[in-house]
């Protein structure tokens, strides 16, 4: 069985259609791209997965592990195992970070049936990942995204998805707006994270990420729909031609 | 000068010629005293029972230690109390002090305005007195707690505070207001003069019953470079009105902190009124309200910067939460500045929780309810940084999260 199956998915927010019939199946082990030009959807998709109630879902139907995934709430979904790191992380004045990820952590953990993590054994693992993405040991005791730089906030994203070890992760445009450096050390982050057991969806709009995190399969949005599918070369192709000539193809 | 005993006798007859204030004065739009004007209260000297286990208990959990000063239903509770003091401190019920009590005792507080005042000076009968001798630094907080127990009937407290700071010393002093039962009234009254170069930290947590009435005032009033804050906190009380007067000194800084968290029906007004009355004065100020169910809130902060008050600094912010449609906030600065080189700026916010935290806290596991609570209390987080006293800061993150806890169920 497919670890996540997305079948004639449509979404509108405001009443303006903006997902049009997207199909998509991913096994577990897997790493998909979804690439495509500004305003095709992409960002949608990956929200409408993690559950953001902007978005109405008005036709068909999302298969995670074999449950619907969009009769469930977010909490409900992230402690299946559901992750999404955000383009735009949120900045939560007044909790720390390490509160807030021992908070989500042992609401994962409960909802698993395993114990809840103490404040010290939390400390641990916090600081085994830390290392994973070279952060700060600091970094815990700061308020939430509060005053991060924007490379900070992403590998801060990267790290909550090293500690909650998801089955599911989708990072939403987590490329943009990093030096190349912060690039390398997200993607080695995130390479860590490739398991038999694990899907990663990595939506980007551009192919540098790419070279980074290999992935088995590139799908293309444009306007709504997936109009091409293919292996890792099919990202090399599309940085030569650009997105301009499919963006005519779909409108032909 | 005039003895205590006409100063008491004045307000006695101020009290009685202008009687309880009405919404139709200025001061008092927003807060109508009706409920408490309506009732016949008698002296709960006289009208209230003893401790009971619960209230026994509340006093109980605000173990952060200190040196004690308890009051029952406005009489002193030496059982109840620290029996020692530290060299440089003098601490009792004030139906035991010395001259320096009678020197200032009722001279600060504006009986002649303020109607409460007025009434309070007129009908303690004892309260509490501290006197820190010039050059001590006290390492332990004195912590005075006045409790009013269940009563017959309506009854009422008029508790009295005397705090002198001698110059050069540093004074951390806590003030709770707690009690149990219906249509009581505790009717508070502190005044606290810091000399020159004093340090002093001051608390104010006001935990009355929900069905009680609390009316507060706290003069403050400091002489050259004293180093003064204050921090109220309001989580009680049906209809609560906490008003803080500061007058600062050539060169004091003041520090005003505020909190207050209301649900239900509870109505909680807060005022605050700076005096900068020489030059370089500081004063730094943030009330933050936290409105749930049908509550209301009130924050009139006035600040006053008099013609010689030149290189004053003065800053003013309130913000409130407002977690539900009927909860209500009335919010107003109130500036005037008559010295021309000073910078003063003020500023207001109401807003709701942010949708966009409640999804990435959710997106990450947490239970949406429990992401409510952990942004309700994140937004008093910065109040509770500002509470210098460890124990305290511990014993009201966790008294909060209590609160919090019970919303929104």
């Amino acid at each position: 069985m497919a670890l996540l199956e997305i079948r004639n998915l449509h979404a509108s927010v405001a009443g303006r259609e903006i997902l049009r019939g997207i199909d998509l199946v991913m096994e577990a082990g897997e790493v998909h791209a979804i690439m495509g030009p500004n305003g095709s959807g992409k960002s949608t998709l990956a929200q409408v997965l993690a559950g953001r109630d902007t978005y109405e879902v008005t036709e068909g139907e999302v298969l995670y592990d074999g449950k619907n995934l969009l009769e469930l709430d977010p909490e409900e979904r992230a402690r299946e195992g559901v992750f999404m790191a955000f383009q735009y992380p949120v900045e939560i004045p007044g909790i720390s970070n390490s509160y807030f990820l021992r908070a989500a952590l042992n609401a994962v953990r409960k909802h698993r049936g395993l114990e809840e993590l103490d404040p010290m054994d939390f400390l641990e693992l916090a600081r085994e990942k830390l290392k994973l993405l070279d952060m700060d040991p600091a970094f815990l005791n700061r308020a939430v995204n509060v005053g991060f730089s924007g490379g900070e906030k992403k590998r801060n994203e990267i790290f909550q998805m090293a500690v909650l070890e998801p089955r599911l992760a989708i990072l939403d445009e987590t490329d943009s707006g990093l030096d190349i450096d912060a690039l390398k050390i997200v993607a080695s982050g995130v390479n860590a994270m490739r398991s038999p057991e694990r899907a990663i969806l990595v939506v980007t709009h551009y192919q540098r990420l790419l070279n980074y995190i290999v992935p088995d399969r590139v799908h293309v949005l444009a306007g709504g729909r997936i109009v091409r599918s293919g292996d890792a070369a099919l990202a090399q192709e599309l940085e030569q031609s650009g997105y301009a000539s499919l963006e005519a193809e779909v409108a032909a | 000068m005039k003895g205590l005993e006409e100063i008491r006798s004045e307000a006695a007859r101020r009290f009685a010629e202008r009687g309880f204030p009405t919404p139709r004065e200025e001061e008092w739009r927003f807060t109508n005293v009706a409920p408490i004007a309506k009732l016949k209260f008698a002296p709960a000297e006289e009208a209230a029972r003893g401790l009971d286990d619960e209230l026994r208990a509340e006093l109980e959990r605000l173990g952060w230690g200190g040196l004690r000063l308890v009051f029952v239903n406005g009489r002193f509770a030496p059982e109840l109390s620290s029996n020692r003091y530290p060299r440089g401190l003098t601490a009792g019920p004030l139906s035991a002090a010395n001259g320096t009590a009678a020197r200032h005792l009722a001279r600060h507080a504006p009986y002649q305005e303020h109607p409460f005042v007025a009434w309070n000076t007129s009908s303690f009968r004892d309260g509490a007195f501290v006197e820190v001798s010039p050059g001590t630094v006290l390492e332990e907080p004195v912590v005075i707690v006045h409790l009013v127990t269940r009563g017959d009937g309506p009854v009422v407290s008029h508790p009295r505070g005397l705090v002198v700071v001698g110059r050069a010393s540093q004074l951390t002093l806590v003030e709770v207001y707690a009690g149990r039962g219906a249509d009581y009234l505790s009717n508070a009254v502190t005044e606290i003069l810091a000399a020159d170069g004093a340090v002093v930290d001051h608390y104010r947590l006001e935990l009355e019953d929900l069905d009680g009435f609390h009316m507060g005032t706290v003069q403050l009033e400091a002489a050259r470079d004293v180093n003064l804050s204050t921090c109220a906190v309001s989580l009680g009380g049906k209809l609560v009105r906490n008003e803080v007067n500061i007058v600062l000194g050539q060169g004091a800084s003041a520090t005003l902190n505020g909190l207050y968290v209301a649900s239900g029906t509870q109505h909680i007004d807060n005022r605050t009124f700076v005096d900068h009355a020489e030059p370089n004065g500081t004063s730094f100020e943030l009330y933050k309200g936290i409105l749930d169910g049908r509550a209301s809130g009130v924050f009139n902060g006035k600040i006053l910067v008099r013609q010689p008050a030149q290189k004053t600094d003065a800053k003013q912010t309130n913000k409130n939460l407002i977690l539900s449609k009927e909860a209500v906030i009335n919010t107003k600065p109130e500036l005037r500045i008559f010295a021309d080189d000073v910078r003063c700026t003020h500023g207001a916010t109401i807003g709701q929780i942010d949708r966009e935290a409640i999804f990435y806290l959710t997106s990450r596991g947490i239970g949406e309810r429990e992401a409510r609570e952990l942004l309700t209390l994140a937004f008093a987080r910065d109040i509770l940084d500002r509470v210098r006293l460890e124990p305290l800061r511990a014993w009201l993150d966790a008294r909060l999260w209590e609160k919090f806890h019970g919303y929104g169920g």
